[in-house]
């Protein structure tokens, strides 16, 4: 079939669709769901993998997180019995693993608690972090003023805080915050140095909550321990509830990605030797990529049954549609046959028809999908706020659910759109070949 | 001169399971070149399952069908479209136009099923311009059929039998749907087509119709009962 003759039979494909606008539209609208699923389907899992890729890059590829868990209630061992209960990493921990894994080349011990931070009378509830000089390479961290914590500092227990970017501008929202002093519980402490503003991560399966380093003060990790302590009391209701906890986290990097999986073997193996009860987990951020994958398949499975089912129904609408058209047109058919057209011209005008039709309706499904991430953040604005109630306790999926920004992939357009016309061959094909088939004489006496 | 079509013993047999009906039993017929023919009989004598023969729309059960010199009467469904495409031209009680298109389209359409695809040229148009001109539809070119009467849409269907300049047109009750002032235009217009040259044959249960041929051809269960040719007694014997 030349190109022209091609074009001829597309252009009166065209002008019989636009004969029954309503009609061919409705028809299209199964293939405009299903091309714009597919698409949408394409884009999330696109968008996942995005987030993921970024995410590691923040938490680092090289780190293997370890922190401290409190053991699941009533599961108690010989240590808790009666007091205060201890659990989660120990500075022996810290040195053991430190010490006999030779792929480690960085470790960073991490004490963490919320507490309340002043500044004359302007307070903030913020997250005290006791870190050492490793802490902002480790965290990808930068200071815009000052400087970081040292090892000077470790030593000589110095009290000495640097401030996250939304700390140090909601204590000092005017003034210049170093030199100032900040007072957390009943200590002083002078301030050093801002870090700059920084997107908070996510978390990584149950294990790993998402982090806002925002909101963070850091200090000497001995200067922690010395002022505040391991046991640490808390009121709550009807007493004081209190916990006895050495370290938060250790965040260990090793030099080479390769190692990342082994390395975290050993450290699970090490630790398991000495803690009775599962009182940690290791976390490794490459396993984002698993849990955007997860994530990516939820869609992948509601999405893909919705393309195809949409697809496929539209499909038979079509073929439905089609069929009709060439009882309707029986008699144009007869006429066409006693004027010399072939059975092969006969199909391969409703073939041409068909696949008119699909393929519009791809085009359509198709810059709906490039919508994608528009309706997105419609959908996602709704569950948030209807159906999960946003604030309270969110699964890390509905986390990253809530954080993640479809991408439509420009190869997935010529994809979608060929699926359409194949939606149209197939579907086609049985009306074409019935129509191509009628007996010419019946045909024309067709009324 | 070479005949333009001859018919040696055509039977045209249905299968309809327990019985068979034969509708042809064996005609034979010399259609000479600029000859015009009026096929009559009642229903059911055959005169439809001939022309049905005559216009390549059907094969013979037996028999012979040679058109411009080709025998066509076995022929596949391919080389049969080809041949309807190139040597015959259409003429149908119902007109028989394409509802979207306009005059001019219908009367271009057979040209889309040329042989091998050929691009519309220029001067495709200028004669599908000028066959309208000729049916008195110049200023009706862009009109559809339902905006036309009945008679012009029986003109258009004139024209576009003309356009691949065919052996014989094939006239199927041409009258059949149109008052009498409107038949007679017609049939005036097919008498002066036959003046110029052109073999037509046509089916007619009227009369008065069938008179504008010059000759009449008489079918009954299937067989030529009788044949006349206007003017003439009926002779009871076949023309030469």
């Amino acid at each position: 079939m030349s190109f022209a003759r091609f074009l001829r039979t597309v252009q009166l494909g065209l002008k019989s669709l636009l004969l029954h606008k309503l009609r061919s539209g409705l028809t299209m609208l199964g293939i405009v769901f299903g091309v714009f699923s597919v698409i949408a389907m394409l884009a999330i899992g696109e968008g996942a993998s995005a987030q993921a890729q970024k995410q590691i890059v923040a938490l680092g590829a090289t780190n293997i997180i370890v922190r401290s868990i409190k053991p699941i209630e009533g599961s108690s061992s010989a240590a808790n019995q009666g007091g205060t209960p201890r659990y989660g990493l120990l500075r022996s921990d810290y040195r053991r693993l430190t010490h006999t894994i030779p792929t480690i080349i960085n470790a960073l011990p991490i004490r963490e608690l919320p507490r309340e931070a002043r500044h004359l009378k302007r307070t903030l509830n913020g997250r005290l972090v006791g870190c050492t000089a490793s802490y902002l390479e480790v965290n990808h961290l930068n200071v815009i003023s000052g400087r970081f914590i040292t090892d000077a500092d470790q030593e000589n227990l110095a009290n000495v805080v640097v401030l996250a970017f939304d700390v140090a501008h909601e204590l000092f929202p005017i003034e210049e915050p170093i030199g100032k002093t900040v007072q957390i519980d009943t200590v002083f402490y002078s301030v050093v140095g801002v870090t700059a503003e920084r997107t908070p991560s996510a978390g990584i399966g149950g294990s790993l909550t998402a982090q806002d380093f925002n909101k963070d003060l850091y200090i000497p990790i001995n200067t922690f321990r010395a002022r505040i302590g391991d046991e640490v009391r808390t009121p709550k209701q009807g007493g004081m509830d209190s916990e006895h906890v050495e370290l938060n986290q250790i965040t260990l990097s090793v030099r080479d990605v390769k190692d990342v999986m082994i390395t975290s073997d050993i450290i699970r193996d090490t630790l398991q030797r000495f803690h009775a009860e599962k009182d940690f987990a290791v976390v490794v951020p490459l396993e984002l990529l698993k849990q955007a994958d997860q994530l990516r398949q939820i869609f992948n499975v509601v999405l893909g049954s919705i393309a195809a089912i949409s697809l496929i129904v539209g499909g038979i609408g079509i073929m439905n549609i089609m069929l009709a058209t060439v009882t309707e047109r029986t008699r144009e058919i007869g006429i066409r046959r006693a004027l010399g057209a072939k059975q092969r011209d006969i199909t391969e005008q409703f073939l041409t028809e068909t696949i008119v039709l699909s393929g519009s309706g791809g085009v359509v499904g198709i810059l709906l999908g490039l919508a994608t991430p528009l309706a997105f953040q419609l959908v996602r604005w709704f569950t948030m706020n209807f159906i999960l109630d946003g604030g309270g306790a969110m699964s890390e999926t509905s986390r990253m659910f809530s954080e993640m920004s479809p991408t439509v992939a420009l190869w997935s357009l010529p994809l979608a759109f060929g699926i359409s016309v194949g939606i149209g061959v197939i579907f086609g094909l049985y009306p074409a070949r019935a129509a191509a088939r009628l007996d010419p004489i019946e045909a024309l006496r067709h009324e | 001169m070479k005949p333009a079509a001859q018919v040696f013993d055509l039977q045209k047999h249905y299968d309809l399971g327990p019985i068979v009906v034969k509708a042809l039993r064996g005609v034979t017929l010399e259609f000479p070149s600029g000859d015009f023919v009026a096929i009559m009989g009642a229903s059911g004598s055959g005169k439809s399952t001939l022309l049905n023969l005559l216009g390549g729309l059907d094969r013979p059960t037996h028999g012979r069908y040679i058109l411009g010199g080709v025998d066509v009467s076995q022929m596949n469904d391919v080389e049969l479209s080809e041949i309807r495409n190139q040597m015959l031209g259409f003429i149908f009680q119902a007109y028989n136009l394409i509802p979207q298109y306009t005059v001019l389209e219908n009367i271009a359409l057979p040209l889309q099923y040329r042989r091998g695809y050929p691009p519309i040229t220029t001067a495709d148009e200028d004669r599908c311009l000028e066959l309208a001109r000729k049916v008195g539809l110049g200023d009706r070119l862009d009109h559809r059929p339902f905006q036309l009467s009945g008679g012009q849409q029986q003109r258009v269907a004139v024209a576009r039998a003309l356009v691949n300049d065919p052996q014989i047109i094939l006239a199927d009750e041409p009258t059949g749907n149109l008052d009498s002032a409107t038949s007679n235009e017609i049939m005036e217009m097919l008498t002066a087509l036959n003046r110029e040259g052109r073999t037509i044959v046509m089916v007619t249960h009227e009369p008065d119709i069938a008179e504008y041929a010059r000759r009449q051809i008489v079918m009954r269960d299937g067989v030529v009962a009788r044949e006349t040719v206007s003017g003439m007694a009926d002779h009871g014997a076949p023309f030469h």
